[in-house]
C-alpha cells in the first residue's frame, strides 16, 4: 500500500465579494490520512471541499497536491473524485454505467468497465445489481454506488462532502464504519466534510474544527475532544458544560477561575493556550456532563460544585441530570448506570466533584449554538 | 365508471368535475375532433355547387387524393409534380427549421436553466416581450430587414462585403429566419423546463470525473432534457409545416409553402374538398414522422407532456 498523497492549503483565502468564506487556512493533511473538516453549516467547509476539488479558485494563497500547486488546473484535471451531499448519481445511467462513467470518458470498452463495475459492486457488497437504475436502490445502496463510482476513476484523494447526512441514524451510524473500512483498505487520502462530531470523531484520524471561515484547531479525534484550543471547539465537539468567570490565578498548567455562579474553580488550561491566560483575563471553564461524579453533600472547594437540580431523566446508559447552570444554560450531568439505585434530587440541592485534569480553562470566545 | 374517473370527481366534487370535464370535452371534441372529421368528410367528397349537395352526385370518392398525387385528369404530366414538390419541399424546410431550431435554442435554454441572477429574468422578458406584437408584423419587420434595400443589404454592402444586395427572400433565407424566429419560445421553453430540474451536481460530477463539456452535454443534460427536447421539436415542426403568415409574406415568388396551396384551394378556388384532402395529407404525414422520430429516439408519448 502506498503512503497516499498528501494535501496541503497554504494561506489560503477565498472571498465571495465582501464575504470571507474562508481566511488564511493552513492545512497538512499527510497521504493516506481520513481527515475531516468539522463544523456548523456554513462555517466554509464545504467552500474548502470546493478549492480542492477545482470548483473554485482561492482568491489567495495555494492548494497543493501531493506537492503540486493545483492553480489553473480544473476538476477534470486533478486527482481527487467528490462525493457529493446528494450524491448526484446519474438516474438516466444504470448502476454498473455510473461506477464506471470515468472510465467511459477515457474511453475504455464497454467489456472492461462491466469487469471494473463488477469488482467495484463486489468491493461495495452490491454484487449483481449492476443493471438497476439508482432510482431502484436503497438510500445506503445508492451511499455505497456514489463511492464505487468515486474510486472507479482512482483518485488520489476521495473528497466527501457530508455524503451520510440523508441517511437514518442506524444506516449513518453502519456506513461510518464502512467508509473507515473502505479508507484502510484502498489506503487513499479521504478528506471528509461534516458538520457531526460523532461521524468526524469515530471516522478520523485527523479533525479541522472551523467556525466562521476560520479553522480553529487541528488535531486527532481524542485531542480535540480532550484538549479543545478554543472556547468554540470546546462547545462544539460533543456536550459540555461551561462555566464562565476571570482568571484569578495562574500556577504552570492550571489555572483558578473565578466563576460567575460556582464560586472557584480549579482547571488545567488547554495546551494550545498555556502561557497566554493571565489573572484578570475573561475564561471560561469547560467540564464535559461525564467527567462528573458525586460528591458528599456539603462538600466544598475549587473542583466541587453546588447547584439545584430542575430535572432528571433516565437514558438507559446513563441518568442525566440537569442543573441551574450559568448564563441561562442548564448545566447537565451524566452518570453512568452502573446499577446503582438512584434517588431524585429534584428541587434539591446537589453537589458534584471533578478531577481537575478533566476541567478545561480556556479564553473566553464565542459559543457554539445549538 | 372507471377507476380513474371515481378518484377525479373523489377529488373535485360532483359539480366542479363535471364542470372540468365537460369543458375539457367541448374542447377536444366539439372543437377539435368533430371539426376534423368534417374536415376528413369533406375530403372524400367531390366538389359540387350547392344545390348538388345531397344529390345523386355526393357520392364518396377519393378524386381529391388522385388530384394531388396524379394531377388534373387528362393533364400533360404523369404526376402532379408541382403540387408534390411543395409537399416534400416544406416537409423538408420544416425539419430543417426545426432542427435550425434546437440548434440555437438548446444552448440559450441550458444558459437560463443553469444560471442563477436576475439578469436571467432579463433575458427571458426579452426573449417573451416580442411576442406580444403580432404575428404579421414581426414577419414585416424581417422583410425590411431581408429586402433588397433592406437594413441588412445596405449594412453589407455599405461595409464593401459584398457588391451587390444579396436576395435574401428569393434564397428563402429570409423566409427560414422568420420561422425559426416565429417559434423559438416553444423550443426554447420546455428545454429550460427541463434542465432547470437538471441537480447541478450531476454536471459537476461529470466534470469532476474529467468529461469534457461536449461529453457532459451528450451523456448528462441532453438524455435528461430528452422530454423538453421532443416537446419543443414536436410543437416546432408541426407549427412550421402548417405555418401560414410567414411563408406568404417571406417566401420568395417561386417557393410556395403548402400551406399557401392548401389556403389557395379553400379560398381561391372555393374547392373545400380538395382544400381538405390536402390539409389531411399534410396532418397525416407530420403525425407519422412524428410518431417515427419519436420512435427512433424512444421517447414515449407522456415525456412529450413533461
Amino acid at each position: 500500500m502506498s503512503a497516499g498523497v498528501g494535501v496541503d492549503l497554504e494561506k489560503l483565502w477565498i472571498r465571495f465579494g465582501d464575504f470571507v468564506a474562508v481566511r488564511d487556512a493552513n492545512v497538512k493533511i499527510n497521504g493516506g490520512d481520513f481527515f475531516s473538516f468539522l463544523g456548523p453549516s456554513g462555517c466554509g467547509k464545504t467552500t474548502i471541499l470546493r478549492a480542492v476539488s477545482g470548483f473554485l479558485e482561492p482568491s489567495d494563497g495555494r492548494v497543493l497536491i501531493g506537492g503540486n500547486d493545483m492553480k489553473g488546473i480544473g476538476p477534470n484535471k486533478r486527482p481527487t473524485a467528490l462525493i457529493f451531499q446528494n450524491l448526484a448519481l446519474f438516474p438516466l445511467m444504470k448502476v454498473w454505467e455510473n461506477i464506471t462513467f470515468s472510465m467511459e470518458i477515457k474511453g475504455a470498452s464497454a467489456k472492461e468497465r462491466r469487469k471494473r463495475a463488477d469488482e467495484l459492486l463486489d468491493m461495495i457488497a452490491l454484487p449483481g445489481q449492476g443493471d438497476k437504475l439508482p432510482s431502484e436502490l436503497s438510500g445506503g445502496q445508492r451511499q455505497r454506488v456514489a463511492i464505487a463510482r468515486a474510486l472507479c476513476a482512482e483518485p488520489d484523494v476521495l473528497l466527501l462532502d457530508e455524503p451520510l447526512s440523508a441517511l437514518d441514524l442506524k444506516l449513518r451510524q453502519h456506513m461510518r464504519t464502512e467508509l473507515r473500512e473502505i479508507q484502510q483498505r484502498v489506503g487513499i487520502t479521504f478528506i471528509y466534510i461534516t458538520h457531526d462530531q460523532g461521524e468526524a470523531l469515530t471516522m478520523s484520524d485527523n479533525i479541522a474544527v472551523m467556525r466562521a471561515g476560520v479553522i480553529d484547531q487541528i488535531g486527532d479525534g481524542k485531542t480535540v475532544y480532550n484538549d479543545p484550543a478554543t472556547a468554540f471547539a470546546a462547545s462544539f465537539v460533543g456536550e459540555n458544560n461551561v462555566f464562565r468567570g476571570k482568571v484569578k490565578q495562574v500556577s504552570g498548567d492550571t489555572a483558578l477561575i473565578a466563576t460567575n455562579r460556582s464560586g472557584e474553580l480549579l482547571a488545567r488550561i488547554s495546551t494550545a493556550n498555556q502561557g497566554k491566560m493571565q489573572p484578570g483575563d475573561d475564561a471560561m471553564l469547560f467540564i464535559r456532563p461525564e467527567a462528573f461524579a458525586l460528591a458528599p453533600a456539603g462538600a466544598s472547594g475549587d473542583h466541587f460544585v453546588t447547584a439545584t437540580v430542575t430535572n432528571e431523566e433516565f437514558e438507559g446508559n446513563v441518568f442525566n441530570i440537569f442543573m441551574e447552570g450559568d448564563g441561562g444554560k442548564e448545566l447537565k450531568v451524566s452518570l453512568p448506570n452502573l446499577g446503582q439505585s438512584f434517588e431524585s434530587h429534584k428541587g434539591q440541592p446537589m453537589t458534584l466533584q471533578y478531577d481537575v485534569q478533566n476541567a478545561v480553562a480556556l479564553p473566553a470566545g464565542e459559543l457554539a449554538t445549538e | 365508471m372507471p377507476r380513474f374517473l371515481r378518484e377525479f370527481f373523489n377529488r373535485n366534487g360532483v359539480g366542479m368535475g363535471s364542470l372540468m370535464l365537460g369543458l375539457v370535452l367541448f374542447w377536444t371534441v366539439g372543437l377539435i375532433i368533430l371539426p376534423q372529421l368534417s374536415m376528413l368528410d369533406f375530403s372524400f367528397r367531390p366538389n359540387l355547387p350547392p344545390p348538388e349537395i345531397g344529390g345523386p352526385k355526393d357520392v364518396y370518392t377519393v378524386e381529391n387524393y388522385k388530384y394531388l398525387i396524379f394531377g388534373p385528369e387528362g393533364g400533360s404530366q404523369d404526376y402532379n409534380a408541382v403540387d408534390l414538390r411543395v409537399f416534400y419541399r416544406t416537409l423538408i424546410a420544416a425539419v430543417f427549421v426545426t432542427l435550425f431550431n434546437l440548434v440555437l435554442c438548446y444552448p440559450i435554454a441550458y444558459y437560463l436553466a443553469q444560471t442563477k441572477g436576475n439578469h436571467i429574468r432579463i433575458f427571458a422578458l426579452m426573449l417573451i416581450i416580442p411576442y406580444w406584437i403580432n404575428e404579421i408584423l414581426r414577419a414585416f419587420a424581417l422583410r425590411i430587414i431581408f429586402g433588397e434595400t433592406g437594413v441588412l443589404n445596405n449594412a453589407l454592402v455599405g461595409l464593401g462585403i459584398f457588391d451587390t444586395p444579396f436576395d435574401f427572400i428569393r434564397n428563402d433565407i429570409a423566409l427560414y429566419a422568420g420561422l425559426g424566429y416565429a417559434y423559438i419560445l416553444l423550443m426554447i421553453f420546455p428545454i429550460y423546463n427541463v434542465i432547470e430540474s437538471l441537480d447541478r451536481n450531476q454536471i459537476e460530477a461529470a466534470r469532476d470525473m474529467g468529461a469534457s463539456w461536449t461529453k457532459i452535454h451528450r451523456r448528462v443534460v441532453i438524455p435528461y432534457a430528452k422530454p423538453g427536447i421532443s416537446s419543443g421539436c414536436t410543437m416546432v415542426f408541426m407549427l412550421s409545416a402548417g405555418a401560414l403568415a410567414a411563408p406568404q409574406i417571406l417566401g420568395g415568388p417561386s417557393s410556395l409553402w403548402f400551406t399557401q396551396l392548401i389556403y389557395q384551394q379553400f379560398n381561391d378556388n372555393s374547392d373545400w374538398p380538395q382544400g381538405a384532402a390536402y390539409a389531411v395529407v399534410l396532418l397525416v404525414t407530420c403525425i407519422l414522422l412524428v410518431l417515427a422520430v419519436m420512435r427512433l429516439f424512444k421517447v414515449n408519448m407522456g415525456d412529450i407532456g413533461k
